[in-house]
């Protein structure tokens, strides 16, 4: 039976590939997909794209590229990325023109169709139409502030990219799970309008393995929540990314290349299966609509699990849109009092800053206050000792953080703060946060048709360089 | 029978996640005999209590016996969403430990199969 392998790129904008070149050289894998953007991700790019339009892209795709793609080019491995994020073109070319530098040239293809802000920004669009997906609240509450909108693509302008014959392919955002289908697709020959059950189940399959490789080392024992038991998973400081073996049946196999640190097994895997999923009898893509509830995960053992059982149904006519919107600004200081009476000193040094931006009227909506190292994690179900314990401690860290619409007002913030060192409580042990402003955003997640963006969808080879 | 009180983690592991201003969890047994004890221990009502001090939003909740696991799902927990939460942990990361902390009932004789049953999933000579 024919079978694929495709390996995990990185996980997040920021992540580590050093692992991908043990899946390289060591995996067997003829494909790499790597996920770039998590759900803000695009508000980053944003911000580069309004200082350098060439920007706008996830960049750490070039550094990748130039120590990965000499590997990948000397084993026929492809490697599809979603690093194009809002300049899909300008990440190409910036690949390109890096590795031709190097004497290498392979082809690149570009998607591009995934920007849907026009039409968010279109007041003649009927509100209805744009609804945030779990309050209902419509678009026209934030239009004036969004700053992107995009829509997740599927697996098939990857897959008509991959039948192009391209080498790399750079998309904006797609699913994550479709950076894996579409290879998978293309390398196994299915048919992504399938609507029989044998197809759709398939699909589902496909959708299932890149689910539970696009987040790089969580798929392998990386952020294994639990206690004890993370620290049986060997040498993390080596991990591998999974991989998975694909049949044309939809079989998969997720494992890792041998001799690498982590762990796939029943545990492992199952915890990346649940990431982020709600209801898990209908986990949405583009193109398969996910039951997980007849999954059967079979662990072979030695970093080797089974999957089988994923069903499918066909997708609906719209596809998920992601935007963000200005919300104000933050600005946050973290500061710190020692032994004795650490946490009395705290709490005085809070009511002064309350009271001054009282005095001052500094605008703001909330003034968020914990204490790290006691109770930032988990809130108030953190069991936080006595008041008379708390004054032994040694010290009590404070972490503050002004909520504001008005910029200038963050930009103080930290101002007020430096003149207790001589005035206020004694034994202040540090304090960061001088100048420490940023902006918030909003995330408005709602439908659009696919109507209205798959026809501008685009999938083309980039011309060699001169 | 005696029953006893224990926080989940006695019995369960867990990963928490984030899509705008919800969190998820994957909750899960160690073994057939843990995953009876949370199926009918972590009930969505039970969860919305347990954050309820801290987090008061709606829960959604999904047995899947076929892994052994509950999926479930804490509305309105992230001050609107990652980008705009001004907590340290903005993306509820370690929201999973949190969790981990409820507690639940259990027979004694129960609880004890439970730590005792072979473990699912290959963990070498762990």
């Amino acid at each position: 039976m024919k079978s694929i392998r495709i390996g995990a790129g990185l996980g997040f904008y920021g992540d580590h590939w050093e692992p991908v070149v043990a899946s390289i050289e060591r995996g067997g894998v003829q494909f790499i997909a790597s996920d770039h953007l998590a759900e803000l991700t695009l508000a980053i790019l944003q911000k580069d794209r309004q200082r350098d339009p060439a920007l706008g892209y996830a960049r750490d795709v070039v550094p990748m590229l130039l120590r990965l793609w000499p590997l990948m080019q000397a084993r026929g491995v492809r490697f599809v990325c979603n690093a194009g994020g809002l300049n899909p073109t300008g990440a190409a070319q910036a690949v390109q023109a890096a590795l031709a530098a190097k004497g290498m040239a392979p082809r690149i293809a570009v998607v591009t169709g995934d920007d849907v802000l026009p039409r968010l920004l279109d007041t003649s669009v009927p509100d209805a139409a744009l609804a945030h997906l779990f309050t209902g609240e419509p678009v026209s509450a934030v239009r004036e502030r969004l700053v992107f909108g995009n829509a997740y693509l599927g697996a098939a302008p990857i897959v008509r990219a991959l039948d192009l014959g391209a080498e790399i392919v750079i998309t904006g955002r797609v699913a994550d799970a479709a950076l894996f289908l579409g290879p998978i697709a293309h390398h196994l020959g299915w048919d992504l309008q399938a609507t029989d059950a044998a197809g759709l189940d398939r699909l589902a399959q496909g959708l299932t393995v890149g689910h539970l490789l696009e987040c790089s080392g969580q798929g392998s024992g990386g952020n294994f929540g639990s206690q004890g038991t993370w620290k049986a998973i060997p040498d993390l400081a080596h991990i591998g990314f999974p991989i998975a073996e694909v049949w044309d049946d939809g079989t998969a196999l997720i494992t890792k290349a041998p001799g690498t640190g982590g762990r796939v097994n029943f545990d492992t895997v199952r915890q990346q299966l649940l990431y982020e999923v709600h209801d898990p009898h209908a986990y949405r893509s583009p193109d398969v609509v996910l039951d997980m509830g007849g999954i059967h995960l079979h662990d072979e053992g030695h970093d080797r699990v089974r999957l089988t059982g994923a069903r499918g149904a066909a997708p609906g006519d719209q596809l998920k849109v992601v935007a963000g919107f200005s919300d104000g600004f933050k600005a946050e200081v973290t500061w710190g009092f020692s032994w004795p009476d650490a946490w009395d000193k705290a709490q005085a040094a809070v009511a002064t800053i309350r009271t001054q931006l009282d005095e001052r009227r500094v605008p703001h909506e909330e003034l968020y206050v914990e204490y790290p190292g006691l109770n930032s994690a988990h809130g108030p179900l953190a069991p936080l000792p006595t008041p008379e314990q708390l004054n032994d401690m040694n010290e009590i860290w404070t972490r503050l953080v002004l909520r504001t619409k008005v910029k200038a007002a963050a930009d103080g913030f930290g101002r007020l703060f430096p003149w207790i060192g001589l005035s206020g409580p004694a034994y202040t042990c540090g304090f960061t946060g001088l100048h420490n402003t940023s902006e918030l955003l909003g995330i408005w997640p709602m439908l659009i048709a696919r109507a209205e963006v798959e026809p501008q969808v685009q999938v083309r080879l980039l011309e060699n360089m001169p | 029978m005696n029953r006893v009180r224990i926080p989940l983690v006695r019995i369960a592991h867990a990963r928490s996640g984030d899509k705008a201003d919800w969190v998820d969890f994957g909750l899960f047994a160690w073994n057939e005999t843990g995953y009876r004890i949370l199926e009918r221990e972590v009930t969505a009502a039970r969860v919305q209590q347990h954050f309820a001090s801290w987090l008061p939003g709606e829960v959604d909740r999904w047995p899947l016996p076929n892994i052994l696991a509950l999926k479930l799902v804490l509305k309105g927990a992230l001050q609107g969403g990652g980008a705009r939460n001004l907590r340290l942990d903005n993306l509820g990361k370690s929201m999973a430990g949190a969790l981990l902390r409820m507690e639940i009932e259990a027979s004694e004789d129960e609880l004890q199969t439970a730590l005792d049953e072979r473990r699912v999933g290959w963990w070498e000579d762990a």
